[in-house]
């Protein structure tokens, strides 16, 4: 009945031996996913010709090599526990590079210049590094002083409309009428009523991101419990103190929010502007790589922008949860 | 002996004196205007511990409100020790029935939120650590709001107010979210720091029990509009206990007065 060997399930699942060396076998398992990847690519005939072929497999081997070290290394559950938990992924990553690799330069299977294979991608990676080096730098560069001018700007308004009714009065008819629109809306208008195309773009990127800073803030403010105020009133605060101390700490958590909100806008801007007026960035990147077919390095730039994006919107999280460290029940990222 | 007299202790007269001179007020509900209080007149002697007990959204929370200067009062006025009340002061109190602490600060810089706001926190600051001890908690004084109990939250919003050195202290239901055992649990603690403390206490309550064992005059509201409707003088020593023979009878004759059958 109730006599089922439970333990001997579970210790499946850890995949740990109590005799002899302890081993790690997910990831053994991942370790051999890449060691196949490694000497599919190295040996099995190509349709093209690609120059990276073998410095490709050779990275696959390292990996695979590195993991079966870690597999030995790392054998007891107690040992490496981000490395552990990770295993199933490195697996995976490992069998999906290899479909990759079969069905691109392997087998044929999908047309050439639309889909390279790994090591093509690879190949842009160490060669094309300079012009895509300077593209992150442009864009980042761009995004940073258009975002955090937005930002400024928007929390500032924020407070202001929440806090003062003369503000808002005057504010809020206009965020209602303007705010909704797209700021990629105003591209054309701000590439020739501004100086050069990077501070039209500055602008642009800083109206995306101000908008939702500046609603979220505002609403922060204004949601703030009404007993706070009483309270701190009652204490002798002035209003100074009613600002900084009260309405904007309990608008916080809102404002981020906003933040974020505004974040994922300032990105799809960038790209945009990028892409038809700056000329420079990553943007700017992938109209020039579609333009010369180069589509290996369109999927390199797409790569690049991925890690960049969700680099930057760790470090919001991560700036949140130091703000934020008071509540409770954060979403983790 | 005490260097810095803080809390215990303080100078002759540290309870205010309280005088409601026939004020009325009402809210204007979409237009429309709804009265809560009716002529009302009292007089409050300094360091005295007086509660105002009466039937639920009677409208004794809005006199606090006006006591505590956070509203005008429609008519009459609020005199505090000859003064008439013009706004908020840090001399007068309020607790909320709610702590209200804020969220995002830790139990102490709840505490010292009264002292910061008027720029005393460097020269005061052990002030803060006092009133912690003073209710308990100061153990708790890195601890966040959501990590503290409900009697936890609202020692540490007594202790906001405790820090200020209040000449009058104004409990709007403190303990009214509490469980019942904490809540005889505070009671005692307030009749403690009212007693070292001497300040003036006005608490608006709707337990009978409640006003009984921590007040020495309950003045008994009708329904709303608020009208004094009685008032009686309980001059038993503290501690009180719940079952005292003279509580008893007392709480027997203001259930009547609020009618709630004689039982």
């Amino acid at each position: 009945m109730t006599s089922i060997p439970a333990p001997a399930v579970a210790r499946a699942g850890t995949a740990a031996r109590t005799d002899g060396l302890p081993v790690w076998w997910t990831g053994l398992a991942a370790a051999t996913a890449w060691l196949v990847l490694a000497g599919a690519t190295a040996s099995l005939p190509e349709e093209h010709d690609f120059p990276f072929t073998l410095p490709f497999a050779a990275g696959a081997a390292g990996a695979g090599v590195a993991l079966v070290l870690a597999a030995l290394l790392a054998g007891r559950p107690d040992r490496a526990a981000g490395l552990r938990r990770r295993g199933p992924w490195l697996a995976a990553l490992g069998l999906g590079l290899l479909a990759w690799e079969l069905v691109t330069a392997k087998l044929g299977l999908l047309p050439m210049p639309f889909f390279p294979p790994p090591q093509a991608i690879l190949e842009v990676f160490v060669e094309d590094w300079p012009k895509l080096g300077g593209s992150i730098v442009a864009s980042l560069l761009l995004l940073a002083g258009g975002y955090l001018a937005g930002a400024v700007v928007g929390f500032t308004l924020g407070v202001a409309v929440g806090w003062s009714r003369a503000v808002a009065y005057w504010v809020h008819p206009v965020l209602r009428f303007v705010g909704p629109l797209p700021a990629t809306a105003w591209l054309p208008l701000a590439f020739f009523l501004f100086p050069s195309s990077s501070s039209a773009s500055t602008f642009l990127v800083g109206l995306a991101a101000g908008f939702p800073v500046t609603v979220l803030t505002w609403s922060g403010v204004a949601g703030a419990n009404r007993a706070y105020y009483d309270v701190a009133r009652t204490l002798g605060a002035s209003n100074r103190f009613l600002i900084l101390k009260v309405a904007i700490p309990a608008a916080l958590p809102h404002v981020f929010v906003g933040l974020f909100m505004g974040l994922g806008s300032a990105f799809a801007v960038l790209v945009v502007a990028e892409m038809l007026g700056v000329k420079a960035g990553l943007g700017w990147y992938l109209q020039w790589a579609q333009g010369w077919a180069a589509y290996a390095n369109l999927y390199a730039a797409l790569i690049v922008m991925a890690l960049m994006c969700s680099g930057l919107i760790t470090l919001l999280f991560r700036l949140r949860d130091r703000v934020l460290a008071w509540q409770k029940g954060l979403v983790q990222w | 002996m005490v260097a810095a007299p803080l809390l215990p202790a303080p100078a002759a007269g540290a309870g205010a004196r309280l005088g409601v001179e026939d004020v009325s007020h009402a809210f204007a509900i979409r237009g429309a205007a709804l009265p809560v209080l009716d002529r009302i007149g009292l007089d409050v002697a300094p360091g005295s511990f007086v509660a105002l007990l009466g039937p639920s959204g009677c409208g004794k929370s809005t006199l606090l409100r006006l006591v505590a200067g956070l509203e005008p009062p429609e008519r009459g006025r609020l005199v505090v020790d000859g003064v008439p009340v013009a706004g908020p002061d840090p001399s007068r109190l309020l607790v909320f029935q709610d702590p209200t602490l804020y969220p995002w600060r830790s139990v102490r810089r709840n505490v010292a939120l009264g002292l910061e706001a008027r720029g005393l926190a460097r020269t005061s600051g052990h002030r803060v650590e006092e009133a912690l001890r003073l209710v308990g908690l100061s153990d708790f004084a890195d601890a966040y709001p959501h990590q503290l109990s409900g009697g936890m939250a609202q020692r540490t919003a007594l202790a906001r107010a405790l820090v200020n050195e209040p000449s009058l202290l104004l409990l709007d239901e403190p303990l009214g979210k509490l469980d019942s055992l904490t809540r005889l649990a505070m009671q005692a603690e307030l009749v403690r720091l009212w007693q070292e403390s001497r300040f003036t206490a006005l608490l608006v309550t709707h337990d009978v029990e409640e006003a009984l064992v921590l007040a020495e005059r309950v003045i008994v509201l009708s329904d709303r509009p608020a009208r004094i409707t009685a008032e009686i003088a309980n001059p038993a020593p503290y501690p009180r206990h719940r079952d005292d023979p003279d509580l008893v009878r007392l709480r027997r004759e203001v259930l009547g007065l609020l009618g709630v059958g004689a039982r």
